[in-house]
């Protein structure tokens, strides 16, 4: 920890410094946050919000009850739903791109391949790109009818003679289950694969950042011991990456639980609400419903889970020690 | 013995190398496919419904698509050039507001004891747990409460303005651009601020002369990654804003993809995307380096 400067104690100097960012803040950030914790037991509606418009009535916990119990006059709503969805979402993005990151970094690593900083510079493009851009791309791509997915989909049939309108797949709206036991809508998988192709170039860069730390010699010692390549990938590679991929994981885990442009701009929550997440699901409220109270309190609801999740994750990235750690 | 499987080690077979070339194409393909495709869509003419097939140049290649989007991109009476000096404004105001205000805040929170720092410190973390999706309600109903009546801008509301919309991006861009600062100040040795505080400088001095200077790099990191989240703000522009003349290049491009597929203008659409990609990627190819380094540092939270 940072040793701080003792300075006097009367001293006004470190609030000078901090005072224009703390003004600031207190009224863009600090005020909001507490006037919609009020706004989270009134009923706030259109109604309210011209000038002059009589205040807002109180209505408890009403707003809270509502969202917890499902029971909002929208449609397609459920919040058990969103909830599971939303976890699975991140979970299931998280993994793949991890899998995918250190798979891709071992081979950037490997001492045959050659080009390595060209591959290295391509590969993350699309990170450059603004997430809307994404969005916009990935749900074009994804056009029943001129997506390039379901043409280069024929391409490929057509080597196996399997005629090109068996691809005619309505990735973003189709309302059947694509794979009958597991209940998720195609467009789910149309969404993981666009944010695989995000999601996964940024971890093999942390991947790559920690492969590179590893002091070769340590191969060469666990080989003259006799150690097969398996091994020494787990007891070696594997430790090395740890204290790297796991903060890594945890802050794509909450990115991807936050992940609103795929979300809101590919499949606009659809089919009947069930790619929907929490922070698209918040939007909605506010922007398309006019809900302003419920908004609010869907936002502390939304608060509080990102805080127990954080507590958790604090806990897990604790128990993973990193190996320089006594 | 040894030897010969210490020299494989090094040596890899010609096999082993041919299939890691292929895999790293492989990869390479499915990393370019989206962009190059939009590349391509974007040089197709005016007057194509639909893409009909895949190919790199398509049929009839021209770049009539960019000169509308250099035009007339939308519906609306507004060019290119104005949308992207919207989009700028947002993005250059916000940026340097929040780093301006955010370099004051965090010299204190890194360097100095005072009454307070580990609450503030308490608020800022807790402030940045949230997504920016979280204090829309409240702003857009405060803000909506707001009617200004300045000199030269006349009387407007505070929430269907520009102002409006920056105010609540420097609402989330500021505890960041403070975190982040700090974090970066708290990797600077502090030798020379001691020497210069036993010379008799003021920490006002010493903040100007030396941390200023030093903290540079993290300064335009902050203030870049403050700029490229401006660039392409959508949620508070989207709903806040409803007068065509303040509409940002984000906003244009969501209302261009519509709601129905068959009513996207396909070469229009891509020829946008990339004028509102390349910007951002350009600054970031030029200074990637001096971004890398001033990140990595700078996200050492310790």
């Amino acid at each position: 920890m940072s040793i701080l400067t003792r300075i006097n104690r009367r001293s006004l100097t470190p609030y000078m410094f901090i005072a224009p960012a703390m003004i600031v803040m207190a009224i863009v950030t600090i005020y909001p946050l507490i006037f919609q914790f009020w706004m989270s037991f009134t009923n706030y509606g259109l109604a309210n919000l011209r000038q002059g418009a009589p205040a807002p009535d109180w209505v408890g916990l009403e707003n809270y009850v509502k969202i917890l119990t499902s029971e909002l006059s929208i449609p397609n709503y459920s919040f058990l739903r969103l909830f599971l969805y939303n976890i699975f979402w991140a979970l299931s993005n998280v993994t793949i791109h991890i899998i995918l990151g250190v798979a891709i970094a071992l081979l950037l690593n490997h001492p045959g391949l050659k080009l390595k900083r060209l591959y290295r510079a391509l590969y993350v493009l699309p990170v450059l790109i603004p997430p809307i851009v994404v969005a916009t791309t990935w749900r074009n791509m994804f056009n029943q009818d001129a997506g390039a997915v379901n043409m280069l989909l024929g391409l490929v049939g057509q080597v196996f003679r399997i005629p090109p309108e068996t691809f005619q797949l309505d990735w973003l709206r189709q309302v059947e289950d694509p794979i009958s036991f597991i209940p998720l809508p195609l467009s789910y998988y149309a969404m993981l694969i666009a944010n695989i192709w995000l999601g996964w170039p940024l971890n093999a860069v942390v991947a790559t950042g920690a492969l590179q730390a590893i002091p070769k010699d340590l191969y060469e010692a666990a080989e003259i011991d006799g150690a097969g390549k398996w091994a020494s990938f787990k007891t070696i590679t594997l430790t090395y990456l740890r204290p790297a991929m796991v903060p890594f994981a945890i802050y794509g885990f909450v990115v991807t639980f936050n992940l609103f442009s795929l979300a809101y701009f590919m499949s606009s929550g659809g089919p009947f609400g069930r790619t929907e997440l929490l922070v698209t699901q918040a939007y909605r409220l506010v922007n398309e419903r006019q809900l302003y109270a419920v908004g609010a309190a869907f936002a502390v609801v939304l608060f509080v889970i990102l805080l127990t999740i954080s507590l958790i994750t604090n806990r897990l990235s604790k128990a993973t020690a990193r190996y320089d750690d006594f | 013995m040894t030897t010969s499987k210490r020299r494989s080690f090094r040596e890899p077979s010609l096999l082993t190398k041919i299939l890691l070339q292929v895999a790293a194409i492989g990869i390479l393909i499915t990393v370019l496919f989206p962009i190059i495709w939009v590349f391509s869509v974007s040089l197709s003419p005016l007057n194509l419904i639909r893409p009909d097939g895949l190919n790199l140049i398509p049929k009839d290649a021209t770049l009539e698509a960019y000169l509308q989007v250099i035009e007339r991109p939308t519906g609306n009476p507004v060019s290119f050039l104005e949308l992207a000096f919207n989009s700028m404004k947002i993005a250059g105001g916000t940026a340097l507001a929040s780093v301006s205000l955010g370099v004051l805040a965090a010299y204190p929170l890194s360097r100095l004891a005072f009454r307070g720092r580990t609450f503030i410190m308490l608020v800022i973390l807790g402030v940045l747990m949230l997504p920016a999706v979280a204090t829309l309600a409240p702003l857009f109903v405060t803000l909506n409460s707001i009617k200004l009546d300045l000199p030269i801008l006349g009387t407007f509301n505070l929430r269907n303005s520009q102002l409006g919309v920056g105010i609540a991006i420097v609402s989330g861009s500021l505890p960041f651009a403070i975190w982040n600062l700090k974090g970066y100040l708290d990797t600077i040795p502090r030798e020379l601020e001691e020497a210069a505080s036993v010379d008799g400088a003021s920490q006002m001095r010493i903040f100007r002369s030396i941390v200023l200077p030093l903290a540079l790099p993290a300064i335009a990191v902050t203030g870049f990654l403050g700029f490229i989240s401006g660039w392409t703000e959508f949620y508070y522009s989207w709903m806040f804003l409803t007068q065509p003349r303040d509409f940002t290049l984000a906003m244009a491009l969501s209302a261009m993809t519509g709601t129905y597929a068959s009513a996207i203008p396909w070469p229009l659409v891509s020829a946008f995307s990339i004028m509102l990609t390349l910007p951002p990627a350009i600054v970031y190819l030029l200074s990637q380096r001096f971004i890398t380094g001033g990140l990595a540092v700078g996200s050492v939270k310790g």
